[in-house]
């Protein structure tokens, strides 16, 4: 770069000294702070795989009956915990998820300053930091024990569940909510658009993909919460595909009977559980990236 | 030279909406907007004192004034749309037509499916462009297909948008370039055949030549619609308007508030030409402001 001027050469390099070195330093806690990230996940999910992967068959995901905490490894399998984890935690889903979006569009597009908007606004916040086992004794007590030996179910574990999505659920869609443009929505009101429509055709497709990714979130988390189910499921060891009636059992509840016992089997298969349930909630992370990449197709 | 007028319902449901409203009006030197004493407040603070003024069917009428004078304001309470302000209300009286616009039967819905307004910034929907056109006919009911597409094709030919979309009507609106979007959002606007269209200094965020086709259609749909166009660009406003309002902003030393007026209300050449006011005569100028 020799151009022929007579005009002082400008130096346009960064400049030196204490400057550049605050840069570097910064630059490099970044990438300290990322491989400190990375490495109790990276562990985390090594460790799951590779104590859990060879107690994953066939048989395993899908055997009605749960074998005693003794037996070997080949003997039974987890179907009924598979069985009753996806029940519960969809049955969970589909009461949290609608409750918890229509929450969230009555705090963000319709209840605006009055005081039932604040008080649902803060008393979600409150919940997200209410213990999960706080859930279940809830649950325990408002419907299992007045229902006594029946009280016991899938259903009450759903209950349970929900309780504790509703909250993330809320959270997590009115923030999706508030950072919908605001002049989306005068553009739907200047066509003469009433308030439901423009929630409806404007405000909801346009925060979907944060919806249903903070959706998501909650159903994964709750999938994998154990308290709320010990006092709500009860723990049997066959399939119980009623999710209204009986006894159940889920993924967690066995991590934790099987984690818990001396016998090599049981470790295995607690292993085992905590694999399939990561990979469950990885399904369920791809499914959502698809659903939304299609609802977002016109967003860029 | 006003024409007596019919009165119309603003009450919902009502949906053949712009084509009542010109039949009962077909004539030029009608009055569309009758303002009379209007204060605009925001929570306790007056941001315009005092606005009265007629607007006329099938002209252009601009604003223009220096910022914080309140014309967005003012040009905002002709549809509503201030009322998605919390706290915002006014004093005064507003005829549409010959109904009082802010009486209490009146639905802000049905007066907004009549009185359409372009915002400042662009902003399509992220739809495609077709959904962004047909947005307006669909909420208003229209489900057929042909319908539509006959509806989006007049629009984006009237917004002189037609021939630059019509092979990517499916693509989404976000691509477009800004003056594309500004034109694809007038013919949203233009879907629903409102009488009236508001347009909140559509041109602000646009380069000269896109500013141009703007003007030129404002133009070319002048003959079936009524349009208040806020500016802060002079020439603009001397290029499409036929009438003028000027506001200033006034200022209380004592108190240290502000407040927006209106200053002169007149023919456009008049305004620039010949104004009445000092205040006019400096801002057109371009001596203040």
């Amino acid at each position: 770069m020799s151009v022929v001027s007579n005009q002082p050469t400008i130096d346009l390099r960064e400049p030196g000294g204490w400057r550049r070195s605050k840069n570097q330093i910064a630059t490099g806690l970044m990438y300290f702070a990322f491989v400190v990230i990375l490495v109790p996940l990276g562990l985390v999910i090594f460790e799951v795989i590779a104590k859990g992967a060879k107690a994953i068959s066939w048989q395993f995901l899908t055997s009605s009956t749960v074998p005693p905490n003794v037996m070997p490894l080949g003997q039974g399998g987890m179907g009924a915990a598979v069985v009753g984890t996806l029940e519960i935690t969809a049955f969970a889903a589909l009461i949290a998820v609608p409750l918890g979006i229509l929450g969230a569009v009555y705090i963000n597009e319709y209840g605006g300053r009055t005081w039932l908007s604040r008080l649902i606004s803060f008393m979600s916040d409150v919940m997200v930091g209410v213990p999960s086992i706080v859930m279940g004794l809830f649950i325990f007590t408002v419907w299992v024990i007045p229902h006594g030996l029946t009280g016991l179910s899938g259903l009450a574990g759903s209950f349970a569940l929900a309780c504790l999505m509703l909250p993330l659920v809320i959270r997590s869609a009115y923030e999706m909510l508030l950072l919908v443009p605001n002049h989306l929505r005068e553009a739907s009101y200047a066509l003469g658009a009433t308030k439901s429509r423009v929630t409806l055709t404007v405000v909801l497709p346009s925060a979907v993909s944060g919806i249903v990714s903070g959706s998501l979130l909650a159903i994964a988390r709750a999938a994998g919460e154990t308290a709320p189910l010990l006092f709500t499921v009860g723990a049997v060891e066959s399939t119980n595909t009623n999710l209204f009636s009986g006894a159940t059992t889920a993924l967690p509840l066995q991590i934790f009977s099987n984690a818990l016992s001396p016998y090599t089997g049981a470790e295995e298969r607690a292993w085992g559980c905590a694999l399939t349930l990561i990979v469950i909630a990885f399904i369920l992370l791809f499914v959502a990236r698809i659903v939304t990449a299609r609802f977002t197709r016109y967003t860029r | 030279m006003e024409q007596p007028e019919q009165k119309i319902k603003l009450t919902l449901p009502e949906t053949s909406t712009a084509a009542a409203a010109k039949q009962d009006g077909g004539f030029t030197g009608a009055s569309v907007f009758d303002a009379k004493n209007v204060s605009c407040y925001y929570g306790s603070f007056r941001a315009v004192t005092d606005v009265s003024l007629t607007i006329y069917e099938n002209e252009i009428t601009a604003f223009i004034g220096p910022s914080g004078c309140g014309k967005t304001t003012v040009l905002r309470t002709l549809n509503r749309m201030n009322d998605l302000v919390v706290g915002a209300h006014i004093e005064g009286d507003i005829y549409y037509r010959g109904a009082s616009l802010y009486d209490r039967s009146v639905s802000p819905t049905a007066v907004r499916r009549r009185i359409g307004m372009v915002f400042q910034k662009p902003n399509p929907f992220p739809k495609s462009i077709y959904d962004n056109v047909a947005y307006g006919p669909r909420i208003n009911g229209i489900r057929s297909k042909g319908k539509l597409d006959e509806i989006v094709e007049r629009s984006l030919r009237q917004a002189a948008l037609w021939d630059e979309v019509k092979n990517r009507l499916n693509k989404s609106a976000l691509g477009m370039s800004g003056g594309q979007q500004q034109r694809l959002c007038i013919a949203r606007t233009l879907s629903v055949e409102p009488d009236v269209i508001l347009m909140d200094e559509p041109c602000s965020a646009l380069d000269p030549i896109a500013t141009g086709k703007i003007e030129d259609l404002m133009h070319e749909i002048k003959s079936r619609y009524t349009i208040v166009i806020v500016t802060h660009n002079m020439q603009q406003a001397t290029r499409v308007s036929d009438r003028t309002a000027f506001y200033s902003v006034l200022r209380d030393d004592k108190s240290d508030t502000r407040t927006g007026v209106l200053v002169e209300y007149g023919r456009t050449q008049q305004v620039f030409e010949d104004p009445h006011d000092a205040r006019t005569q400096a801002y057109v100028t371009g001596r203040v402001g």
